[in-house]
């Protein structure tokens, strides 16, 4: 019998259950997240338009590059000041 | 098997049937041991030497171990537990002397030298190291039954980036770590994407698994601790859909010490360190982050120097200075510089003979970096052949001077390179049309010298779409013992 030493970070992903979907968006406020990618905002102002005929509240959020990861504070000031999060995704 | 007593005084002889000389001295340690205060520690026969009383058996080598034998027979003088007198091999008057019997070894010759001990033979050591040694590895032990393939493991658990690898025992890890006077449980970074600590034992079983040899480990772990800072954004260099990898570049005295390759098909195959120094960053990225193709990694085509991608600058014949002295490095010190970077574009020029034409053709082709309309946006770096560079050389043109004259070729009227000119619907967006533009943002050129010695070749390779500091900016490190 031989031993391998494991070369892996020894981690499964810590598999995190979803927050449960909100079953209707009266009352809830939404953030519109604009990853900084060219024409998110287009589809952004497009949603915001929709969302408002719906009497929704969205707010508008950016992140400074596409290249990086979400700074922690945008996080949690989004996860502070809305409900819910549709995030745009262009090129 | 015993070992020595705490407060021991007296002598331990270390001997091995199969050595000429431990036979000659045979009788003599037989007399010796069977009157005095003489331990005697046979290697490989316990009923070696003949009658001797009380031959302790050292075949498991753990007092050769503990006592650092390289050479038997070994005569070692201990009081109350310290050794105070160490001899090597046969030497009559020595041993004489140290034992404090005049007629030790009588009708012996005088001098006979030892052989290897046991336990320095080639890959002992690691096996005793692991054995009793204080060395503790922490990696979680994969077991694999006698009837297993264990190459076949590696491909199984997604250890492999699609080519084989060397499957990581504990006496290779041993091994490895012996490149590095660093502490196996020491931190190199923080690995994306799964932000996974990185202990120096990781990268040593990564190091291992991509074929890397023990000299070559600091050179990897500079590799990883420079991709782990924040600056060179290793997660969006996975993350993208762009063709960038991490592209390592060694300068200093320790590619030559290693034996990489930096002159014929320096970017190519071929060469132990060069093949497999950036492939072990990759597979740390792959098997520690947990970054792989189709998960984190999205490029859309990739290409394939990120199986690893690492060479060094040919330094010693270079007109300018160093990648690394220009980042400002001392030109003994070594150090490795990561470059988010695409695939190999030649540049080759056979005709030009001074260096205005020369480098107006290296421009004409850099313009087309990422993309021939887009300006500003993607870094490169120029890989300059020997034949290039002599022509620079005899014309007296020095890296900076070089460098404002590439500048200025590569700066245009924005208007060239507006969305829409040329019918091209790609380009700078319209805001830039009345500005000069330059191809490269300040800092975003690297130019270093390789290659072979023949052939009007340079070669540019594309940095990162999202290169600076929206993305990824190159980094230097220098390498730790």
């Amino acid at each position: 019998m031989m031993n391998l030493l494991d070369p892996t970070g020894e981690l499964q992903p810590a598999r995190r259950e979803r927050l449960p979907r909100a079953q209707s968006l009266q009352g809830k406020r939404v953030a519109l997240l604009d990853i900084s990618k060219p024409r998110g905002d287009v589809f952004l102002d497009r949603l915001e338009e929709k969302l408002g005929d719906l009497g929704v509240e969205a707010r508008r959020y950016q992140k400074p590059t596409f290249a990086r990861i979400a700074p922690g504070a945008l996080k949690q000031q989004i996860a502070g000041e809305c409900d819910a999060v549709i995030e745009a995704l262009a090129d | 098997m015993s070992l020595i007593p705490n407060d021991f005084s007296g002598f331990v002889a270390v001997v091995k049937r199969d050595c000429e000389t431990c036979r000659l001295i045979a009788p003599a340690l037989a007399d010796w041991a069977s009157e005095r205060d003489l331990l005697v520690y046979s290697q490989d026969d316990p009923t070696f030497p003949a009658g001797c009383d009380g031959v302790i058996d050292d075949r498991e080598l753990e007092l050769s171990y503990r006592l650092d034998i390289e050479i038997v027979p070994t005569l070692i003088r201990f009081n109350a537990g310290r050794e105070e007198s160490r001899l090597l091999g046969w030497r009559r008057e020595a041993w004489r002397q140290l034992a404090e019997i005049p007629a030790l070894g009588d009708g012996l010759i005088a001098f006979s030298p030892g052989c290897g001990s046991k336990s320095v033979e080639p890959g002992m050591a690691e096996k005793l190291a692991f054995k009793f040694g204080d060395t503790r590895l922490q990696a979680r032990r994969i077991e694999v039954a006698a009837q297993q393939d264990e190459q076949e493991i590696a491909f199984e658990r997604g250890w492999s980036d699609g080519l084989p690898v060397v499957p990581p025992t504990e006496e290779r890890v041993l091994r490895m770590l012996a490149g590095t006077t660093r502490s196996p449980d020491e931190i190199v970074g923080i690995i994306p994407p799964n932000n996974v600590s990185c202990t120096v034992e990781k990268v040593a079983i990564n190091a291992v698994l991509a074929g890397c040899k023990p000299a070559y480990l600091p050179v990897v772990l500079a590799a990883v601790e420079a991709a782990c800072l924040d600056e060179f954004c290793m997660h969006g260099v996975l993350a993208t859909t762009y063709f960038a990898g991490p592209i390592v570049i060694v300068n200093g005295p320790i590619a030559n010490e290693i034996g990489m390759n930096s002159a014929h098909n320096v970017l190519g195959q071929g060469n132990r360190a060069n093949s497999t120094i950036g492939r072990a960053l990759q597979l740390v990225v792959r098997n520690v982050g947990g970054g792989l193709p189709g998960g984190v990694d999205r490029a859309t085509l990739g290409q394939p120097g990120k199986v690893g991608f690492c060479f060094p600058e040919r330094e010693h014949d270079s007109y300018w200075e160093s990648l690394a002295v220009e980042r400002g490095f001392a030109p003994e010190e070594s150090t490795v510089t990561l470059f988010a970077g695409g695939g190999v574009h030649p540049i080759g020029d056979q005709k030009s003979r001074n260096p205005e034409s020369l480098t107006r053709s290296f421009a004409l082709t850099m313009r087309t970096v990422y993309h021939g309309k887009i300006y500003g946006r993607a870094d490169a770096l120029l890989v300059v052949s020997p034949e290039h560079m002599r022509v620079f050389r005899e014309a007296g043109w020095g890296k900076a001077r070089f460098r404002a004259e590439l500048d200025r070729r590569l700066t245009i009227d924005g208007s060239e390179v507006v969305q829409g000119a040329g019918d091209i619907a790609e380009g700078m967006p319209a805001r830039y049309a009345q500005r000069r533009l330059s191809k490269f943002q300040p800092g975003g050129l690297l130019i270093a010298h390789a290659g072979g010695g023949a052939g009007m070749w340079t070669a540019v390779i594309t940095g990162w779409a999202a290169s600076g500091p929206k993305g990824s900016t190159p980094v230097t490190v220098p390498i730790r013992s």
